[in-house]
């Protein structure tokens, strides 16, 4: 049975949706980086998009409204860390961590009315071509549309720091905001927009938690994978491909970890849970050896604050 | 480290509050100190739902989240046995040696201590459910409705309470059906959604159509809907969270015991016990039978939960044996609360080993 090829497809796929939360939040905060903004605030994005997503549907009744309000939510609540540190130029960790205490004590404040009411059904697309093909169906049909939406951020995003000219800007101000600066551009709109973007996409990725994954509210439920999407970044040394395969290994860990004790193989959990900040470790060993690499693909300025001179 | 200042934060707001009005008040009044929030819907959840019954009763009552089973403990202890609560009851494990050493300061206070067995004063007692009646009720509707015998059991932490949950659930479910298999995975949390929700996955991918659970959210009743097996809710009733899948859940009720110990405060009859209660003085609670269970089924289970009520039947009737064939309990004995409240091997039948 182990050997079936369904079932490994099967497998495949929880992998690939526990990955999404984290794909959504790392690509959006890789954005942020790469303008050279340290925000350590994902955690509480994500738990505010959560909360915000649950309580708008539950109260609409609208999954539209509850997955765009999810995203607004997340740009509201990334709009204090970018006045804070943008136009009050405060420390970016400080500020970040903030944030995050912050998020996750006002979402289980909003969240007190909702716990205990059972979230609606998230609608599937493809459902009906999940058995056509052996291994590939159970992967590429039967998910929701915040499903392919993460699989495809990836690329989008690695398009766009590429080959747009406000990808090069965003690189330009990240790398060197005194001389972005002095070629016109403004550097602080262009962070402040990073940093709403980066709370759109972790208010998506907490929505998708709280509406998709598992459909409720409860205190704290997005466990620490606002973490885990911040280690990602510097996993991927700031490349958005790799995030995807990073969250893949990341989201993967826990399910074949539980799929082994169901066979019965015992690995120590605690290694386990470990292991990703093991990886990004050893990953980032690996490449700090190579420091011309190292200085290629880290935003120079980052977390560094940019006061503009009068 | 930053959810613990929080709630160091709100639980020191919350104690400021309590001092307040501990000026004004002069009936009973029950505090209660809880380890998680009380919107976890489930552990902590279903406490709160006892201390609103007392409120309910007419008493005044605080309660204090989040307390680490820490120094912080006694600190929160002391500061409520200091600002005039009657009796107070700490509602988790870890706080075992805080209230017992706070419990010696305050001899007038009354302290009821939630799943431990340390009554070191005159005035702590203990209090804790047979939750493992409750899972004989499960195994044995789980050992009917398989189809695949194949079990999938969601387990939390390697601590005797989770131990006994699993044995109590597989003889019952082995007794019905002795093809079953019951697969564990361990999750190693009370309560993370999206883990729970990977570890039902799990199981089910592997063939389980049948999924138990020893951990508090819901988003494994949920994960079974979805997947179009059957579930068990945990702690409160989940039925409206998974309609098709959960076939009964099995309910704590705390309401009545704290009802009762604040009454007897009140009245001046409160004594040192130790209590220990299950389906037959209301403190577990099996929820509505599903439907979809066979009648037969549902009156075998009905006829189970009087037995086990009514002291007919016990969950650990003899002869029971471990995994490697030693003698747990003779034939015709049942197993003793000593036994129960320290069991640590898993009975026959169980597949791999408890996790160090």
């Amino acid at each position: 049975m182990i050997i079936d090829i369904n079932f490994i497809g099967l497998i495949i796929a929880s992998i690939m949706a526990s990955a999404v939360p984290l794909i959504l939040a790392s690509c959006g905060e890789l954005i942020t980086e790469r303008s050279g903004v340290l925000n350590l605030g994902v955690e509480g994005m994500m738990i505010i998009g959560a909360i915000s997503g649950f309580a708008l549907m539950t109260v609409t009744g609208s999954l539209i409204i509850a997955i765009f309000g999810a995203m607004l939510a997340g740009v509201l609540i990334s709009t204090i860390f970018a006045f804070l540190t943008q136009t009050l130029i405060t420390n970016h960790v400080a500020t970040g961590l903030a944030l995050t205490i912050f998020g996750i004590g006002i979402s289980a404040m909003i969240g007190k009315n909702f716990v205990g009411i059972p979230g609606k059904e998230f609608p599937i697309l493809f459902e009906g071509l999940k058995d056509t093909i052996p291994l590939l169906g159970p992967i590429l049909f039967g998910h929701s549309i915040v499903f392919y939406f993460a699989f495809a951020l990836p690329f989008i995003t690695s398009y766009f720091l590429k080959k747009t000219k406000i990808g090069l800007i965003v690189r330009a101000v990240g790398d060197s905001p005194e001389s972005a600066s002095n070629q016109g551009i403004n550097v602080r709109l262009v962070r402040y927009a990073c940093i709403l973007y980066g709370g759109a996409m972790s208010g998506l990725a907490g929505a998708y938690l709280s509406m998709i994954y598992t459909p409720q509210w409860i205190e704290n439920m997005t466990g620490g994978r606002g973490w885990i999407a911040l280690a990602l970044v510097v996993f991927s040394t700031w490349n958005p491909i790799k995030i995807l395969i990073g969250a893949m290994i990341f989201g993967g860990l826990t399910i074949i970890q539980f799929h082994m004790q169901a066979i019965g193989v015992r690995i120590p959990v605690q290694f386990l849970t470990a292991l990703p900040y093991i990886v990004t470790i050893i990953v980032l060993v690996v490449i700090s050896r190579d420091s011309r690499k190292i200085r290629l693909s880290t935003p120079s300025s980052l977390g560094k604050s940019f006061h503009k001179d009068n | 480290m930053h959810k613990f200042l929080i709630r160091s934060f709100v639980s020191s707001l919350v104690l400021l509050f309590t001092l307040t009005v501990a000026a004004v008040a002069k009936d009973v009044k029950a505090a209660f100190v809880y380890i998680g929030p009380t919107g976890d819907h489930g552990w902590t959840y279903q406490h709160d739902v006892g201390r609103k019954a007392v409120e309910a009763a007419g008493f005044k009552t605080t309660y204090v989240e989040g307390v680490p089973e820490s120094a912080d403990a006694e600190r929160v202890l002391r500061q409520l046995a200091n600002s005039g609560h009657d009796v107070i009851f700490t509602t988790s494990f870890g706080y075992m040696n805080p209230t017992n050493k706070v419990a010696k300061e305050f001899p007038n206070v009354k302290f009821e201590h939630a799943t431990g067995y340390k009554r070191e004063h005159p005035n702590v007692s203990t209090y804790a459910a047979r939750f493992y009646e409750g899972r004989t009720i499960l195994g044995t509707i789980a050992g009917t409705m398989t189809k695949s015998n194949v079990i999938g059991y969601v387990a939390s932490f390697p601590i005797p309470e989770v131990i006994r949950g699993i044995n109590s659930f597989t003889l019952a479910a082995q007794k019905v059906n002795p093809n079953i298999k019951t697969k564990i995975v361990w999750a190693f949390t009370w309560y993370d959604p999206g883990k729970e929700a990977e570890a039902a996955k799990a199981l089910i991918d592997q063939g389980a159509d049948v999924i138990a659970q020893h951990t508090d959210s819901t988003a494994i009743v949920q994960m079974a809907e979805k997947a179009g097996v059957y579930a068990f809710g945990q702690a409160s009733d989940m039925d409206k969270f998974a309609p098709k899948a959960v076939l009964t859940s099995v309910e704590n009720n705390w309401g009545p015991y704290y009802v009762d110990r604040v009454k007897a405060v009140a009245n001046g009859t409160w004594s040192q016990k130790d209590t220990w209660h299950g389906i037959g003085d209301g403190m577990v609670v099996i929820s509505d039978l599903d439907s979809q269970m066979p009648a037969d089924l549902r009156s075998k289970v009905k006829k189970l939960q009087a037995d086990l009520a009514s002291g007919k039947v016990h969950s650990f009737t003899g002869p029971i044996y471990d995994q490697k064939g030693n003698l747990m309990v003779a034939e015709g004995k049942t197993a003793d609360d000593g036994m129960l409240a320290g069991m640590m091997t898993y009975v026959k039948g169980v597949e791999g080993d408890i996790p160090k």
